[in-house]
């Protein structure tokens, strides 16, 4: 059982990640971090931990482990 | 035994037996003899040379090879050292000691091949950007320039800071019997605590650590100490002489020889050599009596350098009223008989003081 | 089909890229490759200047020398006289390497110098607002070409990596682009293989990476990928451009 990690701190908006998500699982939240930017968000239930979403981030906001 | 060397050979060889690990350097006259021995002596000693594709290159090949702890060096002339400026500050900002030779030839541009000290200011003033200062030897003889070779590395790690040894045309092109001393090597990269090493831990450039930070502070503090410690001279007849010449390099020797002919017709003057043009060796005019007549700065540049660093050391040193005079020999070094001429004409109050 | 991702220990610092920008993905790549290569504390990165001085540390935990505008490849050439142990690894923008640079790159590489070089394209001088540079596309708006690029007087755009692949010694060439993962999982190989290379000891290699800059180009990171896709890529061609090694 794998588990998707956001570090919302770590994220900057920029959507290449809700761009590349195969399920579409991903979307920019509506609230922002302390940096001002509207970070990732993601429905785990579409979310198929495959690490597109870390391979397209420049900032390594996601981190996938398994439980 | 002593042997018969050419002052770029000689400069070369020290630098071997000093523990240079690596050279880097373009051509460029009159100091190419340096490069071309050294493309077969490293070999030779299992040690590197690589003729860089500009000047600038150069310096950063002992940028990178610096900042491991090798011992490096490259060498040039005016030209080539213009196009180094902003190196040095780049060394000089990170702090990597690396070794420097300018044979000096007349400028600015391309200038002439005519032996001169018109790179006075751009060493000890520094062309390139920010505030940092370079230790500068300043031998007068082809041995010297052998003893001063051969502790250069010593300094330039004792400060981790570039360093510059200043020759000249004539210097570079002559030969002189001189004696080697024996091979040393440098400290070995593992034990030294400052380098960059592939971990990035020991030295102290990484990670916002407070050498960083807390540059200005360090640079004045370092800038300071070798002011203290460092200065360097020779001192010819200063104590009773009613004029003190100051010259450094080859002008230092003519100018020693006219010193030499004035005493023998009564007249007392004095010669003081900086060995280190920076620092200036401000101390050596502690030596000169109060009540000195002038102080006379011979030098082969146009309009007067080294004068500017004179009359600064007799105001801290003697008295702001002492006058200062320059003869500046441009394109050669001054001979005997001009400095002679010169000093009788200063004594007879037919020459204006500079300061 | 779950994977486990990780952040690289040389990139736990959080950085100071902007959004979108293709640095943060090659930064990480090469990160990635270096601990499993093993060389993450055996490797000294010499950094240009341009928007990859971001990656100075604290940014990249690993140890950097931050040498003059476009002199990388004489700083990493004289780095791997040094330490000839290590890996000497050079990371330039396209203005540092081949505008200012293009001297010290081009004869690193004419001289086969065994350190690797990663440069970074994106068509303009992004850290001092977006200039043009000798890769801007013909017609493309920047804030000194404000008319488009005229190409008849400032030359066509530049295509370094195959003037390096020319040289008969050179051993490794590759353009890659961060363009979607696909295309960053070559990329991470054309990284592994030069990295390897070096490790080796068989000669120079150069990876470039055409990469989006959504701040200057004043696109989102969709857009950007559509213009790269439309005019950048079709003119720079991706591929391993040489390969000594087969």
């Amino acid at each position: 059982m794998a588990t998707l990690h956001i570090n919302e701190e770590r994220c900057k908006g920029c959507g290449f990640c809700v761009m590349s998500c195969p399920k579409k699982a991903l979307s920019l939240a509506a609230r922002p971090n302390t940096a001002g930017y509207y970070p990732a968000q993601c429905d785990d239930e579409k979310c198929i931990k495959c690490g597109i979403c870390y391979t397209v981030c420049p900032d390594i906001v996601f981190t996938i482990t398994e439980d | 035994m002593k042997e018969l060397w050419k002052g770029n050979h000689a400069i070369a060889e020290a630098a071997m037996r000093a523990g240079c690990m690596f050279y880097a350097g373009y051509p460029i006259t009159p100091q190419t003899e340096v490069g071309e021995y050294l493309s077969g002596r490293m070999p030779e000693l299992g040690r590197k040379f690589i003729q860089a594709e500009n000047e600038m290159a150069a310096c950063y090949m002992l940028q990178g090879a610096g900042s491991t702890g090798m011992r490096c060096m490259t060498s040039s002339s005016g030209p080539g050292f213009a196009l180094k400026q902003e190196a040095i500050g780049y060394l000089c900002s990170n702090w990597i000691p690396t070794v420097f030779v300018n044979v000096i030839r007349w400028g600015p541009g391309l200038g002439s091949l005519d032996s001169a000290q018109t790179d006075y200011f751009q060493a000890t003033r520094g062309g390139g950007n920010g505030d940092y200062r370079l230790p500068v030897f300043a031998p007068n003889s082809i041995q010297e320039t052998i003893d001063l070779m051969y502790e250069a590395w010593d300094m330039a790690e004792k400060y981790r800071n570039p360093v510059m040894i200043l020759s000249e045309a004539a210097l570079g092109q002559m030969m002189e019997a001189v004696e080697f001393p024996e091979f040393k090597e440098g400290p070995k990269q593992s034990e030294m605590d400052w380098v960059w090493d592939g971990v990035g831990d020991r030295h102290s450039f990484n990670h916002g650590t407070p050498l960083y930070v807390d540059k200005p502070r360090r640079v004045r503090e370092k800038i300071e100490t070798m002011q203290e410690n460092e200065q360097r001279w020779e001192s010819y007849l200063v104590e009773d002489a009613d004029y003190v010449c100051v010259a450094y390099g080859l002008p230092s020797r003519t100018t020693r020889e006219a010193v030499d002919q004035l005493r023998a017709e009564g007249i007392k003057v004095g010669l003081i050599r900086p060995i280190m043009v920076w620092p200036f060796p401000f101390k050596a005019f502690a030596e000169i009596k109060k009540d000195v007549k002038g102080i006379i700065s011979i030098e082969t540049t146009d309009a007067g350098q080294v004068v500017e660093d004179v009359a600064l050391a007799t105001k801290k040193m003697v008295d702001g009223n002492v006058p200062v005079y320059g003869l500046y020999t441009a394109q050669k070094v001054v001979r005997p008989s001009e400095a002679v001429a010169f000093i009788k004409r200063v004594i007879a109050g037919e020459e204006k003081e500079v300061f | 089909m779950a994977v486990t991702k990780s952040v690289p220990r040389l990139l736990e610092n959080p950085h100071t890229l902007c959004p979108g920008c293709g640095h943060g993905i090659v930064f990480r790549l090469l990160a990635e490759v270096l601990e499993e290569e093993g060389y993450d504390q055996k490797t000294i990165l010499t950094l240009g200047v341009g928007c990859c001085c971001n990656m100075n540390p604290p940014a990249w935990k690993g140890d950097v020398i931050q040498t003059a505008h476009g002199r990388a490849g004489a700083t990493a050439t004289g780095v791997k006289v040094g330490r000839p142990d290590l890996l000497s690894i050079a990371y330039q923008g396209d203005g540092d390497a081949y505008v200012i640079g293009l001297a010290e790159t081009l004869n690193a590489a004419y001289r086969n110098e065994p350190i690797t070089v990663i440069t970074v394209l994106n068509n303009n001088f992004a850290m001092t607002g977006g200039q043009m540079s000798w890769t801007t596309m013909p017609g493309q708006v920047t804030v000194t070409s404000p008319n488009g690029r005229d190409c008849d007087i400032t030359g066509l755009p530049i295509k370094v990596p195959e003037i390096v692949a020319s040289f008969e010694n050179v051993n490794y060439v590759a353009r890659g682009t961060t363009i979607s993962a696909a295309e960053i999982n070559k990329l991470k190989k054309y990284i592994q293989t030069a990295v390897r290379n070096q490790i080796e000891g068989k000669g120079y290699s150069m990876v470039e990476v055409v990469s989006p800059c959504p701040t200057n180009w004043r696109k989102g990171v969709a857009d950007c990928a559509a213009w790269m896709n439309e005019e950048v890529i079709p003119y720079y061609p991706l591929g391993e451009l040489k390969n000594n090694n087969k």
